[in-house]
């Protein structure tokens, strides 16, 4: 065995340009994977973060009439039970009403919150460019859509009117840009106990809102906040749930993105075995004199698998850090205008460490076929002088 | 003298549809110690003998003792092994791993059967080497040496596990003769040194002659067989 594999380090040292040839094939097949890989990896995150990363990932609502949670503080604290898989538990008093302003009349959702929960979850604090929270009662922020369809200043009062026909007055303390322009022009975000006076709640909420801390298990928490909260008349969405189309097509770029890893692997086994394949023939008549000698037919197997081995470990090693590098030329050169990366990388080491035990693996594999035909070689064929 | 190879009955057809027959009932022994060697036209079937000998080809029928063990029934791993300690071999290329120095290719069939090479195989490496004039060029890879060099390196390689046989076939079939005389003078200086027992195929009647005895195979039989 120990003879087999000083063979197996002698034939790739002295065959320079072809381990050079295989180990860079190897290479570029690993450095794809790692690249394709990742870079998927991180649009999905990427997506994933935007589409629902600033909203709410398990809902509850009511499915009373009057669609009010009144013990809501109970649900909160049931939820809370759930940290930190759960984060982030907040209440809300939602409903829709008109902004009036000079010159129309425009639907607007108003949104009450407990800002310190909500914040988390919806960003306002790092969206406000103007002014700052509300923090009393009849005060709002609006989106910058909004602020200036509506010509609004912080400072300015709004007012709205509720479906019941009642209007209020609102004073606007700070203006918002949460990156989506449906939210800049339609919400006008509250305290609870304001949005509770407006909408005419009471007390009660109409939904509480939480996000989860692995975003895909929202639905495996949802499932068990259902039996876990004591509240009736409850309604528990999660955000997978409801965003089923985007679900189907991050599985669709997984696929893809699998099967091209899966075809490059397939590219570079059988480069590695055509080659070590001619390799042994290159190489018939020393083993031949060999097994003359009685090398056992397992030991000039073996010379081959090590061949395979130690080509698939130079090949990882050259291909993660050939990804590496195309990694970071693609955040340094494959730029959005103001200069952030088109897409950010996530580095997932696990991944990485197992595209590189997969080309090892496979470098093996293709060893075999040359390992046998090795075993299969008759001494005398060869020898018969010549 | 007790006989190291002994061949009874042998018969040796090759083919399944077309059969030829290259051996026919051949009964041959050699004895220890002895230089032995093998003349005969090609074709004649010297060559399928000496690697049934050799344990590298299976007779059809008939029997293969070699230093008293049976060879025909033994499976191929024990053959290995056999050959590994008993039988030295010489072919008429060398077929040296270039990729290895002289020392290292002389030192290959002793790390077939160990893990570990001690230093006194080491050195009786570096005086096979020595015995067949290379102490110069034993660091040498086997592509940086003369035909003869590389084929005394060869002569080297078949006498590291200090084997009882060596066989050869036409050793010197591809070198000139002042290299065949060497080669030659080195073979029988190793017999009479280690006592080792040589069969050795050759069309040099000048060289078959320097044996002890001459065993002339034709169509497949033995046609004459002269003792000195």
């Amino acid at each position: 065995m120990k003879l087999s594999f000083s063979i197996a380090l002698r034939f790739l040292r002295s065959g320079r340009g072809q381990t050079a040839l295989i180990a860079i094939g190897i290479a570029v097949g690993v450095s794809v994977q790692i690249f394709i890989g990742l870079l998927i990896q991180g649009l999905q995150i990427d997506l994933v973060d935007t589409t629902i990363g600033s909203s709410s990932q398990i809902t509850i609502t009511s499915t009373n009439e009057e669609k009010l949670i009144k013990d809501w503080e109970r649900t909160v604290y049931e939820a809370k039970l759930f940290e930190p898989e759960i984060i982030n538990v907040s209440p809300a008093v939602d409903g829709p009403a008109s902004i009036d302003y000079e010159t129309d009349i425009d639907p607007v959702v108003i949104r009450g919150f407990n800002l310190s929960d909500s914040d988390p979850i919806y960003g306002f604090t790092d969206g406000l460019y103007e002014g700052s929270l509300p923090t009393q009662r009849d005060e709002a922020i609006i989106g910058r859509e909004l602020a200036v369809k509506t010509g609004t200043k912080p400072g300015d009062r709004i007012t709205l009117l509720t479906p019941d026909g009642g209007f209020t007055r609102l004073t606007v303390t700070g203006l918002f840009d949460l990156g989506v322009s449906s939210l800049n022009e339609n919400w006008v975000v509250t305290t609870l106990d304001t949005a509770q006076g407006i909408l005419g709640a009471g007390n009660s909420v109409t939904s509480v809102e939480m996000q989860v801390s692995e975003v895909f298990d929202a639905d495996i928490l949802a499932e068990k906040l259902e039996y876990s909260i004591s509240g009736k008349d409850l309604r528990i969405d999660n955000w997978k749930d409801q965003n089923a189309s985007l679900l189907s097509g991050l599985n669709g770029q997984s696929v893809s993105s699998y099967m091209i890893q899966v075809f490059v692997l397939v590219a570079v086994l059988l480069g590695i075995s055509s080659v070590l394949a001619i390799s042994v023939v290159q190489r018939s008549k020393q083993l031949g004199i060999l097994k003359a000698m009685g090398i056992l037919d397992s030991d000039a197997s073996l010379i081959f698998v090590f061949q395979g081995l130690m080509l698939g470990l130079l090949g990882a090693v050259l291909g993660i850090a050939l990804g590496f590098g195309l990694l970071w030329s693609f955040t340094k050169f494959a730029l959005n205008p103001d200069g952030t990366p088109v897409l950010p990388i996530y580095i997932n080491y696990g991944f990485i460490a197992l595209s590189g035990s997969f080309a090892v693996i496979s470098a093996m594999i293709a060893s075999l076929i040359p390992a046998r035909l090795s075993s299969r070689l008759n001494p005398i064929e060869v020898i018969k002088n010549g | 003298m007790a006989n190291i190879i002994q061949l009874e009955e042998i018969n040796k057809i090759y083919g399944e549809k077309i059969k030829t027959q290259v051996l026919f009932d051949l009964n041959l022994s050699f004895e220890e110690n002895s230089f032995n060697s093998i003349i005969g036209a090609s074709g004649s079937g010297k060559s399928t003998l000496l690697n049934i000998i050799g344990t590298l080809d299976k007779p059809t029928s008939g029997r293969v003792f070699i230093d008293g063990n049976r060879t025909d029934t033994l499976n191929k791993e024990e053959l290995a092994v056999l050959r590994n300690k008993t039988i030295g071999f010489i072919f008429q290329f060398h077929y040296l791993l270039p990729e290895f120095t002289a020392r290292e290719n002389v030192l290959i069939p002793y790390r077939i059967g160990n893990y570990k090479v001690p230093r006194e195989m080491e050195e009786w490496a570096d005086e096979l080497l020595d015995l067949v004039g290379l102490t110069k060029v034993k660091n040498n890879l086997a592509t940086d040496m003369s035909g003869g060099q590389q084929q005394r390196t060869a002569i080297a390689r078949a006498l590291i596990n200090r084997p009882k046989l060596i066989l050869a076939d036409e050793p010197t079939g591809n070198l000139d003769s002042d290299s065949t005389k060497t080669i030659y003078s080195t073979l029988r200086d190793i017999n009479e040194k280690f006592k080792t027992t040589f069969v050795i195929i050759t069309h040099d009647q000048r060289i078959a002659e320097q044996a002890d005895r001459i065993v002339e195979i034709k169509d497949g039989r033995i046609n004459l067989d002269i003792r000195k």
